[in-house]
């Protein structure tokens, strides 16, 4: 690598990003073909059994085609493709944190329905006001309710040593209830046929492009941006990765191990109530006592595409947003349900673990097989002794 | 400095076929011979010890006794038979049984089942015979000595007791080679005496054990026959009668001491490190510092030797605020730290270089440079508020790669890609790179290429030039002896003596290391004769 | 404020109490097939996940096993139902075509809980994400294909049919009601209350038990008397997920005769919190199991039928979601050790590396 020869240690520089990029995203981007190609079979052996037509071998072509056009094929379905990542992206930034901070976040789900609570509790009650004040009170609200669904969990695994994979798996099924009593309780629209809260009017996200393009998907990139920046630009961010890597050293470091748990749930749950307030003040802008998502799980598996990092979840989010906006016409256009998407999902997540699977392709050597969060759920069984 | 063996026990006719012969045994790891051409015979009702310090291949030996490594030559005869082990439960099949280190017993179920487990006594096809189980160990338990309540959850017995299940186990299984690694680790002097009793019952049936240890008085009041392995080979084999403590720790430490760079000479300052009275407690909440003084001075270093696990890890733990004691006083010159936390007393200037650099030294998926900055992230220049400044962090880094020599890419290389001499100079990079009052290191060369070794005693050197504190713990005593002004023998949790660097015996050394000093040996000579009233 | 501290004050808590008790030992009897109905996908889950996490394998994915399951046993019914006779057997109204859609049943659930293990044991990927992997793919493709067939025509195979007990029995005095409880039932609810008791016996008194027991405590210890840590935590995986299978199959084939979207709601789950809180015991899972659907049928039967007074004043003010609420958060508090600490078996979650014979 001396002077005299620059074009070949220029040469060797590019090639080691080449090979830097490549163990970053060969195994993502692998699991996103080999998912794509068993979704393909799933298509065409369920035509072959349940269908009418016989073997159809362009089917999941035209599947795949109508998937795309609904996704990215006009502004429309841009902006919808938008619309449906920025959730998925937020809540899937909260698993990420979690992730990297040796916490397994799955709760989502719950945190997302009481952010979208939240959010239609402050947005009903400030109807009437401003809009200059009744939406950031409103976002404010449900990310605060989201706060407090990843802080139960972190307060209890910090100081009751309670598993956070079971905590919070209970807790979307509080979730779940809390918001159908309270949709049909104190949130009803009175005299309304079946429960439903009223109308946030003013707390309405400001729709910025398209006809449903709201505010929200902007403020999901800003945290896409943010959560990089605390993760990897600060001392707070290094604490919590330190945990995350090696919670003996941290401490030897002179971290708080204990504290960063329920800051990191906190801040987990915050993110994903921020997904949950933005559908509601962005899209439904009321609440049925029925009001559910498929965010929990999705997000969990664009966290470990994205391998955590904010980058790459952004990456994994808009894979899975789009997938999400374009089903639709998959289903008019070639009559494969929309549940397609769960299917590749599934396999996605599978090919991401199966290291004996992909280990027999030889030209991912290199590339990094496994995930770094292969074993997330430290001590599931010695957590509470 | 003739201690008298304690008379053995009544020892069998000892027969003829040996019950086990291992013939040239050689075990290769990559880098290292762990047994090399090793020969062990072991008669019916035969105790026969194996000593040798901790790496001198006894672990790696009965590993391949009990079928859990394949030597890559040499024989096993039992009963003069060729035999292939091929696992555990062939070995167990074969009437061999290893009581491991640490137990390996199901605390949450009883004893009964824990006998039972895997060698079922059952009522009938599906369901255990509890009661014939039951019946069976209180036999065994009374033939030996002892009353054992089948019904007790283990993990309500003492260790003591925990142990005599270990062994039911072995004998319900009808073993007739009992192999016992370290089994007196763990065990108060009274609980030896209980255990050392059963196991001569043991022998008195015609049972043979291997009973592997590295405490000389031990050895000598329970053996019939003792094989001295050091470095993976066998350097003699001696009866109790042929032999006394001082011949055995020479055979187990060598003679000669290699000293490899000169240490030059050392000008003891001020008080850095004065601890009293010092207790700590293990994590499993036992007493495993008991007491301790030291001083360390400015300008010197401190050794301790021991054999690993008599509270020395715990002991550097608490050094530097990782653990809090449970008694006692530390202050660093002359200013109370007591119980103060990791963060304190790295600002106070106590550096640490921890003996499992995997675990409090580095983060492995990290940077260098993370693992450079790890303990002063937090400070200026690396942080401004509370961002980092990631050009200051990377040129302390590129520094520190300099200085060190440290054999890397750049800066931005994860420290579990490099060696481990490599990962040890990050972490003595991070810890020597600035105005320490006290250095404290735990095995700090475990497991590195002579070279690094060589580097890292350098700077520990220089350090100590500089006027800073060293303590340094190493099971390795020549490690030791190269580096130390005064040197410390830790044994069950104290200091038992201190002698001078200079003029210190390797065989003084290792004798007080392997039995704590001969007033220990003495009182339990006495102890022993006080129980033999013939 | 004063005013409802007042108010509360005002109460005779204990009137309310013996009231609530009366209230209780009324409807019980009425609704008592319906308690152990309720409970029986619960209870079969919770055993799964007792059997896995006694040998130390977590399984979240209990919920997906049970969803795929109903599926397959619902379409292959009505795959096979027009080619094999249809007269129903005069017990549980039993016909080839059940006795096929519950082995296919079965299978799935097999196939489902081999993927698992692979992953957990031989793989040792992390166990969590391995469970939500077979929840994910189990909605994904139950949906897909729902979806699918729904567009021809939606057909039922039909279902097993209750046992209707003696008169003379279920009308006995005072206890009547208990044999009503187990006896009407048809043969898969009535079947819990036997695989509890044998799976119970089993785990404390015979080798396997004993086997599994160690395994997910201290497998080091296990493998060195011998004990095979993989194919057990195999083994255990397999079986626990014919018993998820078995509860699946329940819901399209005894509870219900078709099968709807997501028609598990979460029972898997709540088979998991039975499971803690009946401290990783089959007995106690089936109790934390009653426990719960007896919450529901209560919630449901104040609802329909509320009692008079100050009680049905206080009752009908408690909204029904609190009486869903009542599994997940007595399982949190459980967790906490706020009361009665359940702890689980220490190996549990742990993937098992054999000592390499080098």
């Amino acid at each position: 690598m001396t002077a005299a020869v620059p074009a070949a240690a220029e040469d060797r520089a590019s090639r080691t990003t080449l090979r830097r990029i490549w163990a970053a995203v060969g195994l993502p981007l692998v699991s996103i073909i080999l998912a794509l190609f068993v979704g393909a079979i799933v298509i065409i052996a369920s035509e072959l059994l349940v269908g009418k037509g016989g073997l159809d071998l362009g089917l999941p072509l035209n599947a795949y085609g109508a998937l795309f056009q609904g996704a990215f094929g006009s502004t429309d379905a841009l902006v919808q493709t938008a619309v449906s990542t920025a959730p998925l992206l937020l809540a899937a930034l909260g698993v990420g944190f979690g992730f990297k901070s040796g916490l397994f976040n799955i709760g989502a789900q719950g945190q997302y329905l009481t952010g979208a609570l939240g959010a239609v509790a402050m947005g009903v009650a400030l109807a009437g006001a401003p809009a200059i004040a009744a939406v950031p009170l409103s976002v404010l609200a449900g990310m605060a309710a989201g706060a407090v669904w990843g802080f139960i969990p972190g307060f209890l695994k910090a100081t009751r040593g309670a598993h956070e994979v079971v905590t919070t798996i209970m807790l979307n099924y509080v979730a779940i209830s809390l918001l159908a009593a309270l949709v049909a309780g104190p949130l009803n629209t009175p005299k309304s046929i079946s429960p439903v809260t009223k109308d946030v009017g003013n707390a309405s996200l400001p729709v910025l492009i398209g006809s449903n393009g709201h505010l929200g998907i902007l403020i999901a990139l800003l945290m896409v941006a943010l959560v990089w920046f605390v993760l990897y630009r600060t001392t707070f961010g290094f604490e919590v990765r330190t945990v995350g890597a090696n919670p003996d050293a941290a401490r030897y470091a002179g971290m708080h191990p204990r504290l960063l748990t329920i800051l990191t749930m906190t801040i987990c749950g915050g993110l994903a109530g921020l997904a949950g307030a933005g559908d509601l003040l962005g899209v439904s802008h009321q609440m049925t006592s029925s009001f559910s998502t498929t965010v929990g799980f999705d997000s969990i598996a664009v966290a470990l595409l994205g391998r955590s990092t904010p980058v790459g979840i952004l990456f994994g989010a808009i894979l899975f947003g789009a997938m999400r906006a374009g089903a639709p016409l998959m289903q008019i256009q070639a009559g494969i349900p929309a549940e397609l998407i769960d299917v590749i999902q599934g396999t996605v997540l599978f090919f991401l673990v199966a290291t004996p699977v992909i280990g027999r392709f030889r030209f991912l050597r290199g590339a990094h097989t496994g995930l770094d969060t292969t074993q997330i759920t430290r001590s599931y069984g010695e957590a509470s002794r | 400095m003739t201690t008298t063996p304690v008379p053995m026990g009544s020892s069998p006719a000892i027969g003829s076929t040996p019950a086990l012969e291992m013939r040239g045994i050689t075990k290769r790891y990559p880098g290292v011979v762990a047994n090399d051409g090793i020969d062990l015979v072991v008669r019916p009702g035969e105790i026969h010890a194996l000593l040798g310090e901790n790496g001198a291949g006894k672990s790696t030996l009965m590993n391949i006794l009990y079928g859990l490594a394949r030597p890559d030559e040499g024989q096993i005869l039992l009963d003069g038979k060729e035999v292939r082990i091929t696992g555990p439960s062939d070995a167990i099949a074969r009437g061999i049984s290893m009581v491991h280190q640490h137990f390996m017993l199901v605390p949450v179920l009883t004893v009964a089942e824990n006998i039972l487990l895997g060698d079922e006594t059952m009522a009938n096809p599906i369901f255990l015979d509890r009661g014939e189980a039951s019946r069976r160990i209180r036999e065994l338990g009374t033939r030996f000595g002892f009353e054992m309540d089948p019904d007790a959850r283990v993990s309500t017995l003492s260790v003591g007791w925990q142990q005599r299940v270990e062994i039911l186990k072995a004998l319900y299984r009808q073993a007739r080679i009992l192999v016992l690694d370290e089994p007196t680790a763990v065990l108060t002097p009274q609980e030896t005496d209980e255990i050392f009793a059963v196991l001569k019952r043991l022998a008195a049936e015609g049972h043979s054990i291997i009973f592997i240890s590295h405490k000389l008085y031990e050895v000598l009041e329970i053996a019939d026959q003792i094989t001295v392995i050091r470095r993976g080979k066998v350097v003699g084999t001696r009866t109790p009668a042929q032999t006394n403590e001082g011949d055995l720790a020479e055979l187990m430490v060598g003679r000669e001491v290699q000293l490899t760079i000169d240490r030059g000479v050392s000008h003891p300052g001020k008080p850095v490190l004065e601890v009293s009275s010092l207790s700590v407690a293990d994590d499993r909440g036992s007493e495993v510092v008991r007491g301790i003084d030291l001083e360390v001075r400015a300008g010197e270093i401190l050794g301790i030797a021991g054999v690993a696990g008599n509270g020395q890890d715990e002991l550097v733990e608490t050094l530097v605020g990782l653990r809090r004691p449970i008694a006692g006083r530390i202050s660093l010159a002359g200013r109370d730290v007591t119980g103060q936390s990791p963060r304190d007393m790295n600002e106070a200037g106590v550096a640490y270089v921890p003996a499992d650099r995997h675990r409090f030294g580095l983060v492995l998926p990290f940077s260098i440079a993370d693992n450079v900055v790890l303990t002063s992230y937090y400070r200026e220049p690396f942080t401004h508020g509370q961002i980092r400044d990631d050009k200051a962090i990377e040129s302390a880094a590129e520094e520190a790669i300099a200085a060190y020599d440290i054999r890397t890419q750049s800066a931005t290389a994860r420290a579990g890609t490099l060696s481990g001499g490599n990962q040890q100079k990050v972490v003595v990079a991070r810890e020597f790179s600035r105005e320490l009052a006290l250095l404290v290191l735990d095995q700090p060369t475990r497991g590195l290429d002579v070279g690094s070794i060589e580097f890292i005693h350098r700077q520990v050197l220089a350090k100590r030039d500089a006027g800073t504190a060293v303590l340094l713990v190493s099971a390795e005593l020549d490690e030791i002896l190269e580096l130390s002004d005064r040197i410390a023998v830790m044994y069950r949790g104290q200091l038992v003596a201190t002698v001078d660097g200079r003029t210190a015996d390797k065989q003084e050394i290792g004798l007080l290391m392997a039995t704590g000093g001969r007033e220990r040996t003495a009182e339990l000579a006495v102890a022993a004769a006080a129980k033999e009233p013939s | 404020m004063d005013g409802l501290i007042n108010g509360l004050y005002g109460i005779p808590i204990l009137g309310i109490l013996i009231q609530f008790i009366g209230y209780v030992v009324h409807i019980v009897p009425d609704i008592s097939p319906l308690l152990l109905q309720a409970a029986t996908p619960l209870a079969l889950g919770a055993l799964c996940g007792v059997i896995c996490e006694r040998s130390g394998v977590v399984n979240i994915g209990i919920e997906g096993t049970m969803l795929a399951s109903a599926f397959v046993a619902w379409i292959v019914g009505v795959a096979i139902a027009p080619l094999l006779p249809a007269d129903p057997s005069p017990i549980f109204g039993i016909t080839p075509t059940l006795l096929i859609a519950l082995a296919a049943a079965l299978l799935t659930a097999l196939l489902i809980s081999l993927v698992h293990a692979w992953l957990s044991i031989t793989v040792r990927a992390d166990q969590i994400i391995s469970g939500t992997i077979v929840n994910i793919a189990a909605f994904g493709i139950t949906g897909y294909l729902f979806q699918l067939i729904q567009k021809g025509s939606p057909t039922s195979a039909g279902a097993f049919s209750a046992f209707t007990p003696p008169a003379q029995l279920v009308q006995i005095p005072i206890i009547g009601w208990i044999f009503n409880m187990f006896l009407n039932q048809g043969p898969i609810a009535m079947s819990v209350i036997v695989i509890v008791v044998v799976t119970q016996i089993l785990l404390f008194r015979s080798r396997w038990g004993l086997r599994t027991r160690a395994v997910g405590e201290h497998p080091r210890a296990a493998e060195t008397v011998g004990i095979n840590v993989i194919r057990l935590r195999y083994r255990n995986v397999l079986a626990g997920g014919l018993l998820a299978g078995l509860a699946g199959a329940f819901l399209t084939m005894e509870a219900s005769n078709s099968f709807q979207t997501a028609m598990t709601q979460g029972r898997g789950f709540i088979g998991l919190a039975a499971m803690i809180i009946g401290r990783w015991t089959p007995l106690g899972a089936f109790g934390a199991a009653l426990l719960f659907s007896s919450s529901q049928a209560i919630a449901q039967s104040i609802t329909f039928a509320p009692p008079g007074g100050d009680l049905g004043n206080i009752l009908t003010a408690i909204p029904a979601q609190a009486y869903d609420m009542l599994p997940y958060l007595v399982t949190i508090i459980v967790v906490a050790g706020l009361i009665g600490r359940s702890i689980p078996p220490a190996a549990d979650g742990q993937p098992y590396e054999r000592e390499a014979a080098t």
